[in-house]
């Protein structure tokens, strides 16, 4: 494959960063924000192209003669060289030398990506154009700005799932923080804002730390970066195009095992490393304790919220799993600290969603959740069970789960932006004003709750299907999640759009958005209903090999387990039954349950106090305990000290200033009378 | 009979300075200490006739003081205001300055009054004609000053050009 | 009736301390000049008297005195166009007022 097209894919949103960036301030807010949705729709022409060339082009570079899909290095620039590569005599290359590059892998799961952030992105772009404006049309300040953060984040992510190695996915790992930073921190007035913002920087930056210690573990044994020397073989006859290969993965743990320390504090290093690295996804993933951070984030703006902070940014964890998943292999134990983190956090999520009261923190736990479903699928996939189904069903449920929250949340948006609060109780009963709005969001509610036949039905399906096929008691677990999950969202959606009438009524009466705003979440809404039918069995598998023989659109519901699927079925619609009962007109059921169960509500409500244990944790113990003394150290003992030599060189001045006081005759007097004194002295000596 | 008459100039000559050069830092008018500097000058250029260096005598008489004290004569005629000239010259510091200078004087005076060589008589000396002075000052051998001539020469150019750009006016 | 060295000897150190006293007590910057002036005639004494009774076959001291002759004249006419140039700004020549730039 050429490289241009992947070039640009890459250079596109940067360039239009720096424009926008740069000439934002001169140009009509108009003219910006048709700047970035045009250069992000031409990336989601390249991208689309790029995909669907890779999967449906049959190239050899791309999937041999027995149908298993190839990774394809389409270029890769050496960018630090730390050790020398080493040479035969006759100039062969024998060992590669540890070097940094950046470039552009091409296999399934990053093709996925492309077609992922990219979508999300321009729909993002498209919808914001309406968004950032008030209800007269006029941009909000800053809106230059909002777009160059938005090319920004689009150009970090786009680098960040094409990384050929470990290193390169870093680097871009961190442009993501730092641009989900800047952009959860738009409005930089609002203190709330700025501190939620910094919350995530830190949070996401502490996970990070674990991270880069995995990966400096990891390429000191290994001595390489790259994925493809990690996971995968050369295919033989083909330059740059490598397959996934588990002898590489047992390669690579043989390496560890026979090095001179292989066992840590009672683990193996390779596993120490794994779940170091796992850490770092927990940060980004917002996984159970690091997910103190995502809620806050919706202070953003709420197209950012949908782009960054649901669909693409916080499933960069899964990625990583996914994307070093042989190794994970190797090492069942980190397998299962991520099934185990997983499945609390899926469940400390779920429980949390229901009893919030703003839209958008129930839209971020459920994301959570959902991410956590993800993460749960990875940790149960093994090769022996349906070929490592869960790695095909959390990929699968990342791209549908990516359709349907950002639809959730660009609704959301739209109804933020029509009734101007986050709190649900402004906003009953707005199906009668907004048409268009309620039947995306249900479609989309629809969806999260696995109601077949909408995307999320048949990626959850997969992945009940895998953790049932792995432990009965986490299927059950899972299970009552999902039911969980189904209660929540239709609690919102009737709160929304039900449970009693509007008040305002007139021109201030909320009302659908203008086409900007709508066509994106239509677009989204047809993604849900049709995800579904993806071939993701035959697209995305974790060593390429296709799961079915035929591929249509018809394979997942040929391959669905019936047990599990109606099982599922039977959950949601019961969860979706009790939030009818509750919550479809107004009745005093709800406060009824809560006073019948209120520490479970309190809990729930305040986020199982989850903030509270880390305000102690941080300004009781590590302020007073270690910052606290520190400060005082370095106030009084090492200032005090400079200050100490500061004042006693100033008093000493002060006081022999008059010494110096620029009389010379002064001067010869004391210089006289003290060569006299030292005549006299050597006179008295002499004699 | 020659001796006698070198001793009643040098007693002459010895009075001079000791009397004008207390007056010159004494006297309480610029102009009059201008004045006894110059006597004083004269009376050191007569100690140098007085043995037999001729030529440092003149120079004594031509720089010092057809020169040095000229340019005093000006400069205290460009600086002074007539009239409180004489206030401004008021000693101060009397005591102690007094007690230096006296102090200083006997210890120097005890400890040259201890060396024998200090009781010498003058030894006979040629006469110190032009031309060896001439040949001094412009060779560049043993006890020849070439290069110190060439460097005071550069010194009093320099200087004149500083005197110069200091004293114009802006 | 031979003079002896130590009787030039004590001229010149008595010029000297003279010049001492007077730069130690002078205030007028002009009148500080001519007791260095003294001071200076006293040491280039000193030189001639050395040179003289010590070593008569030889120039030396002679030598320093001609050339200290016409360093103090240029010395001189620099220090009197610096004074010149200060009175011009400050309208006084008086050490103790010209504190301007002091401290």
């Amino acid at each position: 494959m050429e490289s241009t097209m992947p070039i640009l894919i890459l250079a596109l949103p940067l360039l239009t960063f720096l424009v926008l960036g740069l000439l934002g301030k001169y140009m009509k807010h108009g003219t910006a924000g048709a700047i970035g949705t045009a250069s992000m729709g031409v990336t989601l022409t390249l991208a689309y192209i790029t995909a669907f060339t890779y999967f449906f082009s049959g190239s050899p570079a791309f999937i041999n003669t027995v149908g298993e899909r190839l990774q394809s290095v389409i270029f890769n620039v050496t960018w630090l060289q730390f050790t020398p590569d080493v040479f035969d005599a006759a100039g062969n290359l024998v060992k590669a030398g540890l070097a940094i590059k950046l470039g552009f892998l091409l296999d399934p799961i990053s093709a996925m990506m492309l077609v992922v952030i990219t979508t999300i992105s321009f729909m993002v772009h498209l919808y914001s154009n309406g968004y950032m404006r008030d209800h007269d049309g006029t941009p909000e300040r800053g809106f230059q700005r909002f777009f160059a953060y938005l090319s920004l984040f689009s150009f970090s992510m786009l680098g960040l799932v094409v990384a050929t190695n470990i290193f390169q996915m870093y680097i871009f790992w961190e442009l993501v923080g730092a641009s989900s930073y800047l952009l959860i921190g738009f409005y930089f007035t609002k203190p709330s804002a700025v501190s939620a913002s910094k919350k995530a920087f830190i949070v996401t930056r502490f996970a990070d730390l674990g991270f880069l210690i995995g990966i400096l573990v990891l390429s000191f044994y290994t001595g390489t970066f790259n994925f493809t020397d990690l996971t995968s073989t050369a295919v033989e006859g083909m330059t740059d195009t490598y397959q996934v290969n588990i002898g590489t993965a047992e390669w690579i743990k043989n390496i560890f095992a026979t090095s001179a320390a292989p066992i840590f504090m009672g683990g193996s290093v390779m596993t120490w490393a794994l779940v170091l690295i796992f850490m770092g996804g927990m940060g980004k993933s917002a996984m159970m304790p690091l997910h103190i951070w995502l809620p806050d984030a919706m202070e953003g703006p709420t197209p950012v919220s949908a782009l960054i902070h649901a669909a693409t940014m916080v499933v960069a964890g899964v990625y990583l799993v996914a994307r070093l998943f042989p190794l994970y292999l190797m090492e069942t134990t980190a397998l299962d600290i991520v099934t185990v983190v997983g499945a609390l956090t899926a469940l400390y999520a779920a429980m949390v969603a229901c009893a919030q009261l703003d839209i958008k923190r129930v839209l971020a736990f459920s994301t959570i959740s959902q991410i956590a479903f993800m993460m749960v699928s990875l940790g149960v996939a093994r090769p022996e069970h349906h070929h490592a189904v869960g790695y095909m069903a959390s990929m699968f449920h990342l791209f549908t789960h990516a359709m349907f929250k950002a639809l959730l949340f660009l609704g959301a948006g739209a109804i933020i932006h029509a009734v101007g609060t986050n709190d649900y109780t402004g906003m009953h009963g707005l199906r009668k004003y907004m048409p268009i709005t309620h039947v995306t969001f249900l479609i989309g509610c629809l969806a999260i709750a696995g109601i077949i036949p909408f995307a999320g039905f048949f990626s959850k399906d997969e992945i009940l299907t895998a953790v049932f096929s792995h432990s009965l008691y986490w299927y059950l677990w899972m299970s009552i999640v999902a039911g969980l999950t189904a209660f929540y969202m239709f609690r919102l959606y009737f709160l929304i759009f039900w449970w009693k009438d509007h008040k305002v009524t007139g021109h201030h009466a909320p009302k659908d958005q203008p086409w900007t705003m709508t066509l994106p979440l239509v677009f989204l809404a047809i993604m849900s209903v049709i995800s579904g039918f993806f071939p993701f069995g035959d697209l995305v598998t974790w060593n390429g090999h296709p799961m079915y023989k035929s591929m249509s659109v018809l394979t997942n519901l040929e391959q669905l387990n019936w047990f599990v699927a109606s099982v599922s079925l039977v959950t949601a619609l019961l969860g979706i039954g009790l939030a009818w009962i509750m919550y479809k007109n107004e009745n005093p059921l709800p406060s009824r349950m809560r006073q019948f169960m209120p520490k479970l509500w309190d809990w729930c409500r305040n986020r199982f106090y989850f903030d509270e244990l880390y305000m102690f944790i941080t300004h009781k113990i590590i302020f007073n305990g270690i910052c606290r003394p520190i400060a005082w150290f370095d106030r009084h003992i090492i200032d005090g000290s400079m200050d100490g030599l500061a004042s006693i060189t100033n008093k000493a001045s002060e006081s022999i200033k008059g010494l110096q006081s620029g009389n010379v005759q002064q001067y010869v007097l004391a210089y006289v009378a003290g060569a006299i004194l030292l005549g006299l002295i050597t006179a008295l000596c002499v004699l | 009979m020659e001796s006698v008459g070198s001793f009643i100039a040098y007693v002459i000559i010895a009075l001079v300075i000791v009397i004008f050069s207390v007056m010159a830092v004494t006297t309480r008018k610029i102009l009059r200490a201008a004045t006894y500097l110059l006597f004083v000058l004269f009376a050191t250029a007569a100690v140098y006739f007085q043995l037999d260096y001729e030529f440092l005598g003149a120079v004594q008489i031509a720089v010092y003081a057809g020169g040095i004290v000229v340019l005093f004569v000006f400069a205290i005629l460009l600086t002074s205001h007539p009239g409180n000239s004489e206030k401004k010259l008021e000693s101060r510091k009397n005591v102690r300055a007094l007690l230096l200078g006296v102090t200083m004087f006997v210890i120097a005076g005890i400890s040259l009054a201890g060396r024998t060589e200090s009781f010498l008589s003058r030894p006979e000396m040629s006469f110190i004609d032009m031309k060896s002075i001439g040949t001094a000052l412009m060779g560049t051998g043993h006890g020849q000053y070439l290069l110190p001539f060439e460097a005071v020469s550069i010194l009093l150019l320099a200087c004149m050009i500083g005197g110069i750009v200091i004293a114009r006016k802006k | 009736m031979e003079i002896p060295m130590i009787c030039y000897l004590l001229l010149s150190l008595f010029m000297f301390c003279c010049g001492l006293y007077g730069f130690i007590t002078r205030k007028n910057m002009i009148a500080m000049l001519i007791s260095l002036e003294l001071m200076l005639n006293g040491v280039d004494m000193n030189f001639v008297v050395f040179n003289r009774f010590l070593f008569p076959g030889s120039m030396e001291g002679m030598m320093f005195t001609l050339f200290a002759v016409a360093i103090a004249a240029a010395e001189t006419a620099l220090a009197i166009a610096i004074i010149v140039n200060v009175f011009r700004v400050a309208k006084d020549i008086d050490v103790q007022d010209l504190t301007t730039m002091k401290f």
